[in-house]
């Protein structure tokens, strides 16, 4: 932007430059210093009540809170002089004199700023010697339990009630060091977004009762993921222990979801776990299915899709890669997606729980599936390939007569018996690939867990079965398949899957709708 | 609350002339004494003439910052297009202050005239009167007159028939020190939670409800029509020592000490004479011990660094102290001065509004020090603690509540630090030996 003045100053001997109006704190960022903070937050309002950001300005009589404070023409910052280090110690000593000190069996613990910060610059003792003060342990309602006696007072938990969610039910109780978080009579924290509080604490006081005493933070796997539970593709982190996903968090991108997640999508992880899978590819033998090796069952699909007119049903929350290839068997391609309330994050635009319940329904549809209620015009002579769909909800009747495939993470309930070929793969979490949000962002999801048993990727079984089919595909990795899905598609045209990075990047439609927008 | 004190001599009643004056309350009785004359001539000046005159006479806040009433005045820009706001902070919570409260009982109509014309002066139509919530008399006396003024014309669309609309809402606080702190006193008029807010931007570029606001305390504005009346050059001429002080100051005096009371004295005044001659001295018997002259955040004097004080903004600091609130409070050779201490501190333990973590930890932290020390349990470790403690709690957050608290815990244990010894020597109060 041509029209905003640009600041020059130096910050702990770095020469930095940047936008007029930036607090010390950002552009202290912008050169990789992380200047010590808890009450700031770069989504919520500034209000700079906990005064660990204190750094020394040159020729400034006071230290300044480096969150509150604008860049000057050529301030000289420095962090860690004496003055500035002598202040942030004794805050880390005010801010435990009344904290419980129990890290062993708090959910923070591991991943507590409160424990960071005194690791790295507080005192090795405490000089107080008085009772600490007592409050008892509150309900806050939906997933949110509140430790008082662990607050630091941020208020970042008020501020996100207040300016994002726009549901105040929060604030600060009382005065001095009887101060809690207080919640308003008759109010619970049951906004749909209310949980992001949990995230946005930076102590163990505010936790998810979904995941209290479920695992150490020191025990988890995480890995980059896209929330799979509504077409919003909010950015996430998977956690898991011992191969089972714990929890789901929120992953920074400004482009999607700012900081935050919605309750609805950061619970439902526990299908993800479920323990009743298609592990092992399974035909029909001597009249009942039964257990065999990829390549007898694969032949059998080929054999039963050869000459016939497929009919797919997909998952609309199958990867870009899976449905591309899908989309190569022929015939006709449907999908059916589950639907809930539309529930918006006010303080942040185009953040909402869509009303589709699943990851990929653009990507579906830009592979040319529709989207359909029920299942019609199913001939005898037909194959209907049901990738992935547990077909819940579903007449089975209107399958008729056709041959059945299953390409799935389980064998739906009530065909069995008709099943002429079932073929195990994996769920998102267990491969990786990308989805297309409803404002067709191309985003990356990495693989979280281990596959059960020989379930593959789905887009790997289709290479093979693809193969078997007469069609030239060879594709051994995931970013293989994107890159022929973006050379076969117009819509994804020039994208490369290695440069869609973390963050994602808009089809080339929804880029110059976004730049005229 | 009872009827002032017969003026002493030695005083100089400016404001305080018609305390205990029944009929000075009402409208007429104010006209009678010549109320009202002043807003009439305001009103026929341009504003930037009225914040020349009150530059020049040298009046600065009474209520405890000192800064330069004119100046502040000539911050608030004309013609920005924004609405101005006037607040009267009348919020007096300074412990040993009660200056303000007399000047609403007894002269309530000199305080609307203040605001008036320092409205006017700002090119605010609104002025908002934030009382505080004990002041139960005031608030009362103050409604009354507003209602008077508002009845007889000088309020309202055309005030004094001048087409110049001037609006005063009486607004009662609910009970929090912390909100006599300027920006959380505009929270609390914006009913949020009264907690001061972050400078820069300062009220002068966006106050109340976020529009350029002028905040001044009850005695400055209430000084103004006298000003106006008689000239910059008269208020000017009423200093006894430092140039850079003058008009006059009401002190309220309470503690140990023969005749407590406010009292109204030209700037510059001997300190010493003024607790002996006005004030009576110590009660009989005792002797004085140690003096607040400022209300409770200001640093504590010994009777010998009072007796050499000039009263006024730079007296007080030459004398180690400052000015304040000019809330004078006396402790005499028969208190322990831990006592005194741990109670001032907890005073702000009890009304810190609890965002900045040195202040809300820290206030209550050197409470429970003290306390200790005071019970017989204290450590010499805790001495150094306690003025650790007070280093990070000075400077270093939003509002200076933080600072008030350490303030007297320091100059306590600099100038009484024996006192505090004798208790963590002896394992007990001494004073209470000695009176048991």
């Amino acid at each position: 932007m041509p029209d905003t003045k640009m600041i020059s100053l130096t910050i702990e001997g770095r020469a930095v430059t940047v936008p007029e109006g930036t607090s010390i704190l950002e552009a202290a960022k912008t050169v990789g210093i992380l200047i010590p903070h808890y009450c700031y937050h770069p989504a919520l309002p500034v209000a700079g009540v906990c005064r660990m950001c204190l750094v020394d300005v040159e020729k400034a009589p006071k230290l300044a809170p480096a969150c509150a404070t604008a860049v000057a023409d050529g301030q000289v910052i420095s962090t860690r002089t004496e003055k500035a280090l002598e202040a942030r110690k004794g805050v880390l000593e005010m801010l435990l004199i009344n904290h419980p000190l129990d890290c062993p069996i708090c959910d923070q613990s591991g991943e507590c700023e409160l424990q960071d910060y005194t690791y790295q610059e507080g005192r090795q003792d405490s000089r107080y010697r008085e009772p600490k003060r007592f409050n008892p342990v509150e309900d806050f309602g939906g997933d949110v339990v509140y430790v008082p006696n662990r607050c630091i007072l941020c208020t970042r938990c008020v501020r996100f009630m207040d300016d994002v969610a726009h549901d105040p039910v929060l604030s600060v109780s009382e005065r001095g060091d009887r101060a809690v978080i207080g919640k308003f009579d008759g109010a619970d924290l049951t906004h749909e977004w209310a949980s992001n509080v949990v995230d946005l604490c930076p102590v163990g006081a505010l936790l998810s009762k979904d995941f209290l005493n479920k695992a150490r933070a020191w025990e988890l796997d995480r890995s980059a993921s896209i929330c799979p539970n509504c077409t919003q593709g909010c950015n996430a982190i998977i956690e898991t222990r011992d191969n089972q996903v714990v929890r789901m968090r929120p992953r920074a991108n400004p482009d999607v979801n700012a900081y935050f997640m919605c309750d609805t999508g950061r619970l439902d992880y526990r299908w993800i776990n479920r323990t009743d899978r298609l592990e092992q590819p399974m035909m029909h033998v001597n009249g009942a299915l039964a257990a065999v090796d990829w390549e007898p069952a694969l032949a059998a699909a080929a054999a039963a899709l050869r000459g016939k007119r497929a009919v797919v049903l997909a998952s609309p929350m199958l990867s870009n890669e899976s449905l591309f290839l899908l989309s190569r068997l022929g015939g006709r391609g449907v999908f059916r997606v589950a639907q809930g309330p539309e529930a918006p994050l006010e303080g942040v635009p185009d953040l909402a729980l869509r009303a589709d319940r699943a990851a990929n329904v653009r990507g579906a549809e830009e592979m040319g599936f529709s989207r359909t209620a029920a299942l019609s015009g199913v001939g005898a002579g037909d194959v209907v390939v049901i990738a992935d769909d547990d077909l819940e909800g579903l007449d089975t009747a209107a399958l008729g007569g056709a041959t059945l495939i299953v390409m799935g993470t389980t064998l739906p309930e009530g065909i069995a018996g008709r099943v002429a070929v079932a073929l195990p793969t994996t769920n998102f979490s267990e491969e990786e690939g990308t989805f297309t949000n409803l404002r067709g962002r191309v985003q990356r999801f990495m693989q979280a867990r281990a596959a059960p048993g020989l379930a593959r990727p789905m887009w790997y079984a289709l290479t093979d079965l693809l193969a078997l089919l007469g069609q030239p595909s060879a594709y051994f990795i995931a970013s293989e398949v994107f890159d022929a899905l973006a050379a076969a598609k117009p819509s994804y045209a020039g994208m490369a899957y290695d440069t869609l990075g973390l963050r994602g990047s808009p089809l080339p439609a929804a880029q110059a709708a976004g730049r005229s927008a | 609350m009872g009827f002032p004190h017969r003026s002493h001599p030695r005083e100089t009643p400016l404001l305080s002339k018609h305390f205990g004056d029944v009929d000075a309350r009402t409208l007429t009785g104010w006209r009678q004494r010549g109320g009202y004359r002043a807003l009439e001539q305001a009103l026929a000046m341009e504003p930037v003439a009225i914040t020349n005159i009150v530059k020049e006479s040298g009046l600065r806040g009474r209520g405890g910052a000192g800064f330069p009433t004119g100046l502040k005045w000539s911050f608030m820009k004309p013609g920005d297009g924004k609405p101005h706001y006037l607040a009267c902070n009348a919020d007096e919570s300074e412990p040993g202050t009660f200056k303000d409260r007399e000047i609403m009982r007894w002269t309530p109509h000199a305080l609307v005239e203040g605001c008036a014309i320092g409205a006017h002066a700002i090119g605010a139509e609104t002025a908002y009167i934030y009382i505080r919530g004990e002041f139960t008399e005031p608030l009362l006396r103050m409604n009354e007159a507003v209602r008077e003024a508002y009845a007889d014309g000088i309020l309202g669309k055309n005030a004094m028939g001048t087409g110049k609309r001037i609006d005063v809402h009486v607004h009662k606080g609910a009970g929090a020190y912390i909100c006599g702190e300027e920006t959380a006193m505009m929270n609390s008029l914006e009913g949020r939670r009264g907690n001061p807010r972050i400078k820069p931007p300062f009220p002068a570029v966006a106050g109340l409800f976020g529009q350029p606001t002028t905040i001044n305390n009850v005695e400055t504005l209430a000084a103004v029509p006298h000003i106006l009346t008689n000239g910059p050059e008269w208020y000017k001429g009423m200093s006894l020592a430092s140039p850079k002080s003058s008009g006059t100051k009401l002190f309220s005096v309470c503690g140990n000490i023969q005749r407590p009371g406010n009292y109204e004295v030209v700037m510059g005044f001997p300190f010493g004479e003024f607790l002996r001659d006005l004030c009576g001295g110590p009660l009989p018997g005792r002797r004085f011990k140690a003096i607040i002259p400022g209300g409770a955040s200001v640093p504590i004097q010994t009777p010998e660094e009072a007796d050499g004080t000039m009263m006024d903004y730079e007296g007080f600091i030459a004398g180690g102290s400052m000015l304040g609130s000019g809330g004078v409070i006396v402790i005499d050779d028969a208190q322990c001065m831990v006592k005194q201490i741990a109670r001032l501190a907890r005073f702000f333990a009890h009304e810190s509004c609890a965002q900045c973590t040195q202040c809300r930890e820290g206030t209550a932290w050197t409470t429970k020090i003290l306390e200790r020390i005071e019970a017989g349990q204290g450590t010499m470790e805790d001495l150094d603690t306690l003025l650790e403690i007070a280093d990070n709690m000075t400077g270093k957050t939003i509002c200076v509540l933080s600072d008030s608290c350490a303030t007297p815990v320091v100059s306590g244990i600099k100038k009484f630090r024996e006192e505090f010894e004798a208790h963590i020597t002896g394992k007990r109060c001494p004073m209470r030996a000695v009176a048991a």
